[in-house]
């Protein structure tokens, strides 16, 4: 066997495994989400909602789970509980916004560990903490093709709109600027609560921000940034899975670590482009 | 000064105008009852927390009135920002934030098109810029960027165009320019406010609107900008001097309530 060809037979062997083509189909399809939307997030600083919302839906998930209901109904009605609540807290006086969030999730991710940690909880609880990458099926590689298809349409769409507001708000009705938040916080949600079940609770945030994060440390303008976000995203999740395979380490966390380690190259990438010119300007 | 023409056609037309930001009590603004005409270039002029720019929240309609009315008859009324308000990071070239001025004017669904890309470049080259049309806004400095957010106001195509202090941390060079082109966009027939707390630049302005919570003059400023007016538009501000020869200002500073 040639070098070529033993390279060849080690990039395609996991993708032999039907589980593994899968996963593989899923990060992808949630990379261009990512891309995208997480340009979005980054420049509108929606991070910490995207925390939020995935840590909000966490009771929702372990419930579903103890009682048998879908995940997808259970993060959803999560999230319906944490919103209410947030604008339960949000009227005490003196606490603003971000403390109300803040108290909010911090009791539903606790409450969530607690119901997980109960005797009577099935062995699952890592894979919603986690994800479970490699139990994809069917149904969820649809799902995920679904809110990329509507994620791209209304993005697309809303695109002038979302950087005009984004970049000067006074320079839209308080109407309009209203309506761009509750679209993203929306679509975010929606994101959030499709991507949870493969990458998990902890891990979505990771995988929805840290592409566009990386993106944004080299590219100066929206198109060239969710371009390379999502070229981010998807060669991140083929070399964390490529990771998890012949390491035979946890796919999500592999997944994980190779966005920090694309971030901390961008960091480095552009420290030592700033450096040259100053480098040749003082010679 | 060019004269103040008066048969060039009414474009703001204020009556009892009052504000209220939500949740606060008192009015930020009150009784402001003024119009102004095509080619008008009005300085309104008041001390910091006086009511400049609720008066251009309301008039873009981000704010809602609490009391009277106001009309804009040539359509609508443009804000062009402080440049430290806009974000300096985000990823856009002045090309892409002129362009927005369409956005502002196009109803959500609608892209801007090949005619309003013609427009953005020619606002562009209207404010000087079209060498750095490419370049990220906020790589600009301080004077571009405010000629930058004067042609994204050109694109949006209002007759009113609001200027938030747009001379504020302009050096000399970068502040005639602007002079020089915000005279030529009044000649146009366009009517300018500008919002400032500087009372020179009022005098050198065509009329001014005093402003300290409520209406407190309205009128050319040689006939309006008299000792008692400056007074009452700066308030506890003023300072006598030694000489006995008048008050100054002082510097801006933020009252706060200690509760």
């Amino acid at each position: 066997m040639t070098l070529a060809t033993s390279i060849l037979h080690t990039l395609a062997e996991p993708f032999a495994s039907p589980v593994v083509a899968r996963a593989a189909g899923e990060l992808v399809l949630l990379g261009v989400v990512a891309g995208v939307l997480g340009t979005w997030v980054v420049l509108w600083g929606l991070s910490y909602s995207a925390e939020s919302l995935a840590h909000a839906m966490f009771p929702g998930l372990v419930l579903a789970a103890l009682t048998g209901i879908p995940l997808l109904v259970g993060g959803a009605a999560g999230l319906l509980v944490a919103a209410l609540a947030i604008a339960a807290v949000g009227r005490v006086d003196g606490l603003d916004r971000d403390v109300a969030v803040a108290v909010v999730i911090t009791t539903l991710l606790g409450l969530g560990v607690l119901l997980g940690l109960s005797p009577r909880t099935p062995k699952g609880l890592g894979s919603l903490l986690f994800g479970d990458v490699l139990g994809v099926g069917p149904r969820d590689l649809v799902l995920a093709a679904g809110l990329g298809v509507v994620c791209l349409a209304v993005l697309g769409v809303l695109h002038p709109t979302l950087a005009a507001i984004g970049f000067d708000r006074s320079s839209a009705g308080a109407r309009k600027g209203t309506a761009a938040d509750v679209v993203l916080t929306l679509l975010l949600a929606l994101a959030t609560l499709i991507a949870v079940q493969a990458l998990g609770n902890l891990l979505v945030v990771a995988t929805l921000v840290g592409p566009a994060a990386t993106a944004r440390v080299l590219t100066q303008r929206l198109a060239p940034m969710m371009a390379l976000a999502t070229a981010t995203a998807v060669v991140t999740a083929l070399a964390g899975l490529y990771l998890s395979y012949y390491a035979a380490i946890a796919a999500g966390a592999c997944v994980t670590a190779a966005i920090v380690v694309a971030y901390l190259l961008a960091l480095l990438a552009r420290a030592v482009r700033d450096a040259r010119p100053r480098a040749a300007a003082a010679r | 000064m060019p004269p103040v023409t008066t048969d060039a056609p009414l474009l703001l037309i204020a009556d009892d105008v009052a504000a209220t930001y939500p949740g606060a009590v008192v009015p930020a603004i009150a009784n402001v009852t003024f119009t102004a005409r095509a080619g008008d270039r009005v300085c309104v002029l008041g001390p910091n927390g006086g009511g400049k720019s609720t008066l251009f929240a309301v008039l873009t309609g981000a704010l809602p009135l609490s009391a009277g009315r106001f009309e804009l008859p040539g359509g609508g009324a443009a804000l062009v920002p402080q440049t430290d308000r806009s974000r300096l990071d985000f990823p856009v070239s002045a090309f892409d934030v002129a362009l927005m001025g369409a956005v502002a004017r196009l109803p959500w669904h609608r892209r801007p098109g090949r005619a309003d890309r013609v427009l953005a470049a020619a606002a562009l080259e209207r404010v000087g810029l079209t060498d750095l049309a490419g370049t990220t806004f906020g790589d600009l400095s301080g004077g571009q960027r405010q000629r930058v957010l004067v042609a994204r106001a050109l694109v949006q195509d209002a007759p009113v165009l609001l200027l938030d202090e747009p001379f504020r941390g302009l050096d000399a060079r970068s502040a005639d320019r602007l002079t020089a082109l915000l005279d030529e966009l009044a000649g146009e027939g366009r009517l300018l406010l500008m919002a400032s707390h500087d009372i020179e630049q009022a005098r050198a302005w065509d009329l001014v609107l005093c402003l300290n919570g409520v209406q407190v003059a309205f009128g050319a400023p040689d006939q309006t900008l008299s000792m008692e007016v400056i007074e009452r538009t700066y308030g506890a501000a003023l300072i006598p001097l030694a000489d006995g020869a008048g008050a100054a200002i002082l510097p801006a500073h933020h009252h706060h309530d200690h509760r």
